[in-house]
């Protein structure tokens, strides 16, 4: 591998990073999409916790839940789905027919997706603040953005991963995403700690939003500790096993397509 | 592999497995095209152009057979091609929609590695020569057909390759743009040395205008490769005519006796052009004879030289049709 080489996927990240940084501000349906509609969900549980007489820490978690959503749903429909509409317009063949690696693609799909997708998060996050007053309890901040980050970083590498899947498995396999959507709500305790899920914490800890969200709430409120599913270090560790397991895939599914598309010509044809 | 060719194919074949059974859709291919030359593949939609150029892009995998582009392989040497080869399709839709045209050709760009100072400058001074200047801050979205075709030619050759393949470049487009496009190529090739094009089309004009040489293929072979002058000596000893008609609406001509090859196309108005060749030119006054008698009355006629069409119907054995 040269040094041209890698400045030319380098640039290519940068410029696939582009259309999800700039250009996807400029549509305002987001603001609807990924702020709104979550904040109604987070505002439902918001208003159950208060009637039930939950701690305000509760709250917090449920805002959390609504914020990381965001995430979520980047990866399933932004990540996940991206390869197959990539195909669908062309761009696809000329992605593989450029001097750069298909990873550089997703890389950058990946980076761009987690800053404009961050932006919304924080709307969330500081809308659902203000709305139910919540309080902070910063316990450990290198903690808590090495929790950050790695579950970005996992949840991304499983969004990578998907994307190929999704294309080697055949033009309705991104219906799956509709499919993955909200049961990942359910499991991963996106707006209630997982532990009251019990043993089904453990199969849900393979989407890093399950152990990313539960971490995050340990280390942001006070009470999250004790409705915490696992210790934040060992979250920490199964974060990094995902990281690198979800890349590994994602690198290994990504070559397995493009050895696909040029065996049997199907994958870069709109109509197959 | 000799440095003054850019592509070269070896018994080369690809097939495609179907439900029931395969297709055959190449069939030991042999080309050698030249460096500096416009290569032309000529046939009907379904010929196996497409699938011929996704072999020599890397894009797809031969079946049989090999495929070399600037000496390097195909199947092996991937990297290396990508790093000296472009493609524009006809009716091609990429990018993205929310993205302007220079923000689009910028992004790609990037791709091949292109200093942004530099892209920036070429992607400005080819959106000049397309006369695209003024929309390069449109977005993408709410170009017309023919401009975003234009934007796709301009994102072919920023990365300045070395040889350009160029699949029906001009599909669908208005024949004002058709001809900017030909022109283009034109001076894109002269602009500087040992640049390769390898143009499908099943336009048999552009075809004629602009290659160096053809190759017709249809079926998945190659029935014939020449220059064009060169593919039109093989009807040298022929004699050909292009006979313009009125007739009654309801009237079809099946057969036309004396003739071969022959042809109808409708023309505006109701009349019809029929070309067809005759062995003895003494036959012309039954011909028309025939024509009358059978309703059939006759506008013009003239004595016309061979072009691609005949070439392509006497080697083929069928009528070309361009919108197969």
């Amino acid at each position: 591998m040269n040094k041209e080489y890698i400045i030319r996927n380098l640039k290519a990240i940068l410029g696939r990073a582009y259309p999800r940084v700039i250009a996807a501000n400029r549509e305002y349906s987001w603001i609807i999409a990924d702020i709104i509609l979550p904040l109604l969900s987070v505002i439902a549980y918001g208003t159950l916790y208060k009637f039930l007489g939950a701690s305000k820490d509760f709250l917090g978690f449920a805002v959390l839940g609504g914020a990381m959503s965001a995430f979520w749903l980047n990866v399933l429909w932004d990540m996940a789905s991206q390869l197959y509409w990539e195909k669908m317009s062309g761009n696809l063949q000329l992605y593989i027919l450029s001097p750069i690696s298909l990873v550089s693609i997703l890389l950058g799909m990946s980076i761009g997706g987690m800053l404009a997708t961050s932006l919304r998060a924080a709307a969330t996050l500081i809308v659902g603040t203000l709305i139910f007053k919540l309080d902070f309890s910063l316990i450990n901040i290198t903690q808590l953005l090495l929790v950050f980050f790695l579950t970005l970083a996992a949840l991304y590498g499983l969004g990578m991963m998907l994307a190929s899947l999704y294309l080697i498995w055949g033009r309705e396999a991104w219906h799956l995403s509709e499919f993955f959507q909200e049961p990942v709500y359910l499991v991963s305790g996106m707006y209630f700690p997982v532990k009251f899920l019990g043993k089904v914490g453990f199969f849900s800890s393979l989407i890093p939003l399950t152990v990313g969200l539960d971490g995050l709430r340990q280390l942001l409120f006070k009470e999250g500790a004790t409705f915490g599913f696992l210790s934040v270090n060992i979250e920490i560790l199964i974060l990094i096993i995902l990281t690198v397991i979800y890349a590994l895939l994602a690198i290994y599914y990504l070559k397995k397509m493009e050895y696909l598309a040029r065996k049997e010509g199907k994958l870069t044809i709109r109509w197959e | 592999m000799d440095d003054s060719i850019s592509i070269k194919t070896e018994n080369l074949g690809r097939i495609y497995k179907k439900e029931r059974g395969v297709l055959e859709a190449l069939k030991n291919i042999n080309i050698n095209v030249n460096r500096g030359e416009i290569f032309g593949l000529l046939g009907p939609n379904g010929a196996g152009k497409t699938t011929l150029i996704k072999i020599l892009t890397t894009l797809l995998l031969p079946s049989s057979g090999k495929a070399y582009v600037l000496g390097y392989d195909v199947e092996t040497e991937t990297l290396k091609i990508r790093e000296k080869i472009n493609m524009v399709s006809g009716g091609e839709w990429a990018g993205y929609g929310i993205l302007t045209v220079r923000e689009n050709l910028w992004m790609f760009s990037q791709f091949y590695g292109i200093p942004t100072k530099k892209a920036k400058r070429e992607i400005d001074k080819y959106l000049e020569i397309f006369g695209l200047e003024e929309d390069a801050n449109t977005k993408i979205s709410k170009l017309s057909t023919g401009m975003r075709q234009k934007m796709n030619i301009i994102r072919g050759i920023l990365s300045n390759p070395e040889v350009l393949f160029l699949d029906e470049p001009t599909l669908g487009l208005d024949v004002q743009i058709a001809r900017t496009v030909r022109s283009f190529i034109k001076v894109w090739m002269k602009e500087k040395e040992g640049r390769t094009i390898l143009l499908t089309t099943h336009y048999l004009n552009e075809a004629d205008e602009l290659c160096n040489r053809i190759a017709i293929i249809d079926n998945g072979e190659i029935h014939a490769l020449d220059t064009p002058q060169g593919l039109k000596k093989i009807l040298k000893n022929k004699i050909m005519y292009s006979v313009e008609l009125e007739r009654e609406s309801y009237l079809n001509l099946k057969e036309l006796p004396y003739t071969t090859k022959f042809t109808v196309n409708p023309l505006k108005d109701g009349k019809i052009e029929v070309k067809f060749q005759i062995q003895d030119e003494n036959k012309i006054v039954d011909i028309f004879n025939y024509l009358k008698n059978n309703g059939f009355n006759l506008v013009s006629f003239r004595k016309r030289e061979p072009t691609l069409e005949d070439v392509f119907i006497e080697i083929v054995g069928k009528e070309f049709k361009e919108d197969e």
